[in-house]
């Protein structure tokens, strides 16, 4: 007997979100980024439109990281003092499509740098490579509105994804980032009801809330990743329903976490495994940027990415 | 929740007159006025008094057409000016009403369907008003059945349990609640449930408090729509947190914002 797909209609679809500016745009990255636009659930090609495939940002750091496990440091030891030959090295050996730019040498706690150095490198960053740019801070309020202001102005027109904005910090980065034309990453602690409510405040701020993206904060497999699955599927079942204030595409730090956990960090090949995992499982919840740090990690979920999408 | 807007109706002295004057601004605002209010379709009325209902429903419908692509409810007893109004109509049509009579079913029902059009479905016949949930569930069911047979889609069906004046027939009240959830098992799928909020409140003295505490009653026993006066804020909000609590939508501290912004 013939099967029967049981076909739901919604009648909400997430956004679409553009990350990175082409010369007639006003800037001078090569290509522009679409993220979102899904009119259905991930990769449920025959419920509905798919617009857009999910994107893996290669994570790299303006300092050189101190607490990256050995399989880690083994892919980018000899670039890891120079961000510029870091990103270099994404964009030409690993054909890196998206970078992500932690600024995490701003923190008080790793070298304090100042808010012009930091745009000066975003300015020198923008020069080397043409692909699109995420700018996160380095995590601390008051650090951040500093630094996060200077970076948006000295990308001024690059439509750069900014992050990240949180309930009780957001203005002053909405500010600049609507000021330069930027995108924002709304983060929450993995709670879809803060995840709500920060996206009508940055929205009342006049920042469209195609211009969001919502980091729901994860947790790696093994610590929380079902929890971070739930809140993500939660917050895309309610924007297909029709709730604009969730229709924002997710971005989801998943080398961040992946490599915190014991296990990846034990053994040499598992924390690659761990990594790519953890991705998967989070592209089924619905995640449209990874923000990667393995290259052979992001080789498999890249892989993993073109065979779902194919099926379409 | 799907919120049809009252307010356009002959029988409000602006409207009435402004309908005896052909003045189009009066109607055009008081539609654009609901919609800016939350309501998702507008009821129209020409009301008791007009004297050629075939061309001022038409009139009515142009104007507001002009202003607005939302749903319409052509308002009216008579098949023949829910039939005038149809003509005219490019937004998506709503018909209020049918009664469980064959007459205006057999006029109304082909009518919805060809005109593709939601249907008001009100448990009421020649015999009266219903006394009791099992008359109502009986006439409700009649007019399912009959739908059923014409091919026409149940889940653009909407059936009305109607509602009396809390100061008249207090003792009904619970079974006109009751009546709505068990409207929504009399078929698969199931109809829709839809009440005129306003008359639950008609003569008594806290008109919007006894209608917003029957709404979110009512919204409780799981209706779909309303026909009610989107200006009442109170009303607008009560109905938008009854249906946070029943879990439509994802809380946030500004939940009731969230909502407008839709």
């Amino acid at each position: 007997m013939a099967k029967e797909l049981m076909i739901e209609k919604w009648s909400g679809r997430v956004c679409v979100t553009n990350i990175g500016a082409t010369k007639i745009e006003g800037g001078s990255r090569s290509r522009v980024i679409k993220i979102g636009g899904e009119a259905t659930l991930p990769f449920l090609f025959k419920e509905g439109a798919i617009e857009n495939k999910p994107v893996i940002a290669y994570e790299i750091w303006d300092i050189a990281p101190t607490d990256w496990p050995d399989e880690l440091v083994k892919a980018y030891k000899n670039v890891f003092a120079d961000p510029l030959a870091w990103a270099e090295k994404c964009v030409q050996e690993h054909k890196a499509e998206l970078l992500c730019l932690r600024l995490q040498g701003a923190h008080p706690d790793s070298g304090n740098k100042g808010a012009d150095a930091q745009a000066k490198l975003v300015s020198q960053l923008l020069k080397k490579v043409n692909v699109p740019l995420i700018i996160i801070g380095c995590g601390d309020d008051t650090k951040d509105n500093l630094v996060l202001p200077a970076c948006c102005e000295a990308a001024k027109g690059e439509r750069c994804l900014i992050g990240s904005a949180v309930q009780d910090n957001y203005k002053t980065i909405t500010a600049a980032v609507l000021a330069d034309g930027h995108n924002i990453i709304a983060e929450s602690p993995i709670d879809i009801n803060i995840a709500k409510q920060l996206n009508i405040l940055i929205s009342d701020m006049g920042l469209p809330l195609d211009r969001i993206v919502i980091n729901p904060t994860i947790g790696a497999l093994g610590y929380g990743l079902e929890y971070a699955y739930s809140i993500m599927e939660r917050a895309r079942l309610a924007a297909l329903a029709g709730d604009k204030t969730l229709a924002c595409p997710f971005i989801g730090f998943v080398g961040q976490e992946s490599w915190r956990a014991k296990e990846a960090r034990t053994e040499s090949e598992r924390g690659i495994i761990w990594e790519a995992i953890t991705a998967t499982a989070l592209l089924q919840a619905g995640a449209d940027i990874l923000v990667m740090r393995h290259p052979k990690a992001i080789e498999k979920v890249n892989k993993y990415i073109a065979d779902l999408m194919r099926q379409g | 929740m799907f919120i049809i807007g009252e307010l356009i109706n002959g029988m409000y002295q602006d409207i009435g007159k402004a309908i005896k004057e052909k003045d189009k601004s009066v109607i055009q605002s008081c539609a654009l006025k609901q919609l800016k209010s939350g309501a998702d379709a507008l009821d129209v009325n020409c009301g008791p008094a007009s004297r050629q209902p075939l061309s001022d429903i038409q009139w009515l419908v142009e104007s507001i057409q002009e202003v607005t692509d939302k749903p319409l409810a052509l308002d009216s007893s008579k098949p023949a000016v829910i039939e005038s109004g149809l003509k005219v109509m490019k937004n998506k049509a709503i018909l209020n009403s049918t009664t469980a009579d064959p007459e205006k079913l057999d006029a109304l029902v082909p009518l919805a369907k060809k005109y593709q059009a939601k249907l008001i479905g009100l448990t009421i016949s020649a015999k009266g008003i219903p006394q009791n949930k099992d008359q109502r569930l009986e006439l409700a069911a009649t007019i399912v059945a009959y739908c059923c047979e014409q091919g026409f889609p149940i889940e653009d069906l909407y059936l009305d349990p109607i509602v009396l004046p809390v100061n008249v027939a207090q003792a009904q009240m619970r079974d006109i609640l009751e009546s709505i959830r068990e409207f929504k098992i009399i078929s698969e799928p199931s109809p829709k449930t839809i009440v005129g909020l306003s008359n639950v409140s008609q003569g008594s003295c806290l008109r919007s408090l006894l209608n917003r505490t029957f709404l979110s009653m009512a919204i409780a026993f799981g209706l779909d729509a309303a026909i009610l006066d989107p200006q009442d804020k109170e009303l607008m909000d009560a109905a938008i947190t009854a249906n946070l609590i029943l879990n439509k939508q994802i809380y946030c501290d500004s939940y009731l914002e969230a909502y407008r912004k839709k």
